[in-house]
């Protein structure tokens, strides 16, 4: 499952982010977490459960996301736990060269990470300096 | 931070909260949108801290009752410390 939200003033020079999660609720509750804290100037994607509805992630779903949101100035992947990450490495691997490029998995708690990932977006930076602000995070 | 367009300002901390997790990203949002060097600091003994950087922001956890002190370096200096100490005045409201 996949949904994506595209708000008119969403520029497409900032980079977006893509949150991953075992559980659609979890994946929809840290976008929500975004769009309220941080507003609607970044793209954010989510994506969470398999295919049959249950708890896990699906390759093609994590694909549709990334393109769902996609900018040359980068997609920034928040994920949770295990399969998460592996899927997530998956599609990626999947892009085209020059896309996968500026398409970077985050090492960083989900929520949090999402967060700051997408603060960090929201000035303009780079996806390594989004990348950077997401891992460096510490409660 | 030395040379250029400096200013400096404060405002205190109303929220009973103190400066919680929403209100650390506005105030992030808002000194990204100077080009000058934004530093901010929890009460005058507090170290200061890029007012750029999510992180340092969020981990400031300065509190209710608490001045916030805004310093900036830079062609747009006094526009940014006017701006920050506007929002921690307006509770960082909207």
């Amino acid at each position: 499952m996949t949904d994506t939200v595209l708000p008119g003033n969403a520029l497409p020079d900032n980079v977006a982010i893509v949150i991953v999660s075992h559980s659609p609720e979890v994946a929809r509750g840290a976008a929500d977490m975004v769009r309220e804290m941080v507003g609607d100037e970044v793209r954010v994607a989510h994506c969470g459960g398999n295919p049959a509805g249950g708890l896990g992630t699906d390759v093609a779903a994590i694909l549709a996301a990334i393109e769902a949101v996609y900018t040359p100035k980068g997609v920034a992947i928040l994920v949770d736990l295990g399969g998460a990450e592996t899927n997530s490495e998956m599609a990626v691997e999947m892009l085209p060269e020059d896309i996968r490029a500026n398409v970077a998995i985050c090492n960083a708690p989900i929520v949090e990470g999402a967060v700051m990932a997408a603060t960090e977006a929201a000035g303009g930076s780079s996806l390594v300096e989004v990348r950077a602000t997401a891992e460096e995070f510490r409660s | 931070m030395s040379g250029g367009d400096a200013a400096v300002g404060q405002a205190r901390i109303d929220d009973p909260t103190g400066l919680h997790a929403r209100p650390a990203v506005k105030l992030t949002k808002l000194a990204k949108g100077f080009a000058a060097a934004v530093e901010i600091r929890a009460g005058a003994d507090g170290a200061w801290v890029n007012a750029k950087s999510p992180n340092a922001v969020m981990k400031l956890k300065a509190g209710h009752g608490q001045t916030l002190h805004v310093r900036a370096d830079g062609d747009d200096a006094a526009a940014a410390v006017a701006a920050l100490v506007a929002l921690v005045k307006r509770n960082f409201d909207g």
